[in-house]
């Protein structure tokens, strides 16, 4: 099956652009995926269908970068956090606008979209977690 | 014998040097490599490493620090053993875990009867920042460093996790350093020589919360290596062999987010379970344990994920001393990384080092009495790749 674009990380974060939180959903199990690719990682279809996702999920791991890598050192520190998505898949990002003390596994979470940066290849724009 | 293995050994290790760990100026890798080969020759004088190495096995994460690729030529240059085929492994920090399970297919094939596995990196030579950024590769590009988490950072998202399932606390990760750090100061070669305590743990400086500077494992330099030959050899360089049973390796997702589940190692489990079967050996039947302590939360983890405990009670192994020197269950008798080191590609085998020592009874102030069988976990990256291997003590 070909799709159009193609299931690439690239598309991903194009549509990101576009404010969209893209996935893919497997015709043959059903489990949808994210971030995109052309193998099923559930049952090893190649039969996968472009689906967008509202985004909406729950925090199931997070910690507070103090130390940070070079390029995000100004923002330090910063929450990260992985969340499960009410489709299944999870997805790590940043956790904006919620105070550390206020971090709470279990807490429902927004996917958003940064606006600030340059949507050209590869400086993709980021998702980004937020309270609903 | 008080324990039967009935396993066949799949390889032996003859001979192990390890070099001290820690900032070592004015060397090159290839330099603490020789260093640390020169010990295991000089202490098995029945081998001529140019007559009866036929192959070289070198672990190595990086080409970062030094501006170099291609190392395995070079490092067997280094060691005078051209022209013997030699070969660099790359699994973050299972690196030399897995260039040891490359030198038992040589040597199960029958291709290769005495081969030299070791491992390698030299860290020091970038700032620290600089590392933070080498050792955060081991993570997915677009996903998880593109987002901003540090490597530290993916071990403490483990961490939270643990702590909201089980309840472990930050006073039991700081018990796993405040013990590897005791047993640090029974290496001489270990790179921090010097007690801390629960305190010292607790009050340094926060670097991805809930983990501070004293729950990682240092920045360090050094090498490691076994001779390892074919079993039916290993009589003809030392009366005291100590025999591989059981090595296997396992796979995981390259990040952190896709796994179900993030308060276990899928890999260790996964690879315990099937090297316990393999050697016929179970979990309670281990003697010592050298494991893959990159982060304090990562020794919790893999107590539970070896089945030294159920899924959620390692933090009462550390506060019951169980797994302590002296303890039912010593874990980290080297210092493990945290206190002996981890330059990244030298673990894997260093861990196969503190095992021989022990089971061949020259582990000096900190031997475990009378150990016969002995486990070492490797982890690389996020538990991306995971080897955990069983040893005994020859008969």
């Amino acid at each position: 099956m070909v799709l159009t674009p193609a299931p690439t990380i690239e598309s991903f974060y194009k549509f990101c652009a576009e404010r969209k939180l893209m996935g893919v959903k497997c015709n043959r199990c059903k489990k949808i995926t994210v971030p995109p690719r052309s193998v099923c990682p559930h049952c090893g279809a190649y039969e996968l269908m472009w689906t967008e996702l509202p985004g909406r999920g729950k925090l199931v791991a997070y910690t507070v970068i103090h130390f940070a890598p070079a390029q995000f050192q100004a923002l330090a520190p910063y929450p990260i956090g992985i969340v499960e998505l009410a489709e299944g898949a999870r997805l790590p990002g940043m956790i904006r606008n919620v105070k550390f003390e206020d971090l709470k596994i279990g807490m429902e979470l927004q996917a958003d979209f940064e606006t600030s940066t340059s949507s050209e290849w590869p400086q993709w724009p980021r998702y980004f977690f937020r309270q609903p | 014998m008080r324990k039967s293995v009935m396993a066949k050994p799949l390889a032996s290790i003859v001979s192990a040097g390890v070099t001290k760990f820690g900032a070592r100026e004015g060397v090159y890798a290839r330099e603490l490599f020789v260093e640390a080969a020169q010990e295991a020759f000089d202490a098995c004088p029945n081998l001529s490493p140019q007559r009866d190495i036929d192959g070289l096995f070198v672990g190595m994460m990086s080409e970062s620090y030094e501006h170099q690729a291609h190392v395995a030529p070079m490092i067997a240059d280094w060691l005078g053993i051209l022209p013997v085929p030699a070969f660099r492994t790359e699994a973050a920090c299972a690196s030399s875990g897995v260039a040891m399970r490359c030198a038992l297919y040589a040597i199960q094939s029958g291709m290769h009867e005495v081969v030299l596995v070791g491992g390698v990196e030299k860290m020091t030579n970038l700032r620290t920042a600089a590392v933070t950024e080498v050792l955060g590769m081991a993570s997915d590009y677009p996903f998880e460093q593109w987002h901003g988490i540090s490597f530290p950072g993916i071990f403490a998202l483990m961490a939270t996790a643990h702590m909201a399932k089980y309840g472990t606390t930050e006073e039991q990760l700081a018990k796993v350093a405040v013990k590897n750090h005791q047993n640090g100061t029974l290496n001489p070669k270990a790179h921090f020589q010097k007690r801390i305590t629960v305190d010292d743990v607790l009050s340094s400086r926060v670097v991805a919360w809930p983990l501070k500077l004293y729950d990682c494992s240092p920045i360090s330099d050094g090498a490691s290596c076994i001779v390892m030959t074919a079993p039916k050899l290993a009589r003809k360089f030392t009366n005291s062999p100590v025999h591989i049973v059981a090595s296997v390796q396992a796979q995981d997702t390259i990040g952190l987010y896709e796994r179900d589940d993030v308060t276990s190692m899928n890999v260790t489990r996964i690879a315990a379970r099937k090297a316990y079967e393999m050697a016929g050996v179970r979990a309670e039947q281990i003697d010592v344990a050298e494991v893959h302590d990159c982060f304090t939360i990562a020794e919790i983890m893999a107590y539970e994920d070896l089945g030294f405990c159920s899924q959620g009670q390692g933090g009462t192994l550390v506060d019951d001393g169980i797994t302590s020197l002296g303890g039912k269950k010593p874990v980290n008798t080297s210092g493990g990384l945290k206190a002996k080191g981890h330059p990244v590609g030298a673990t894997g085998t260093a861990q196969a080092c503190e095992i021989y020592l022990q089971l061949t009874s020259q582990a000096g102030k900190r031997q475990v009495d009378g150990a016969e069988i002995g486990l070492t976990q490797n982890v690389g990256g996020s538990a991306s790749t995971g080897v955990v291997q069983l040893y005994r003590r020859g008969d």
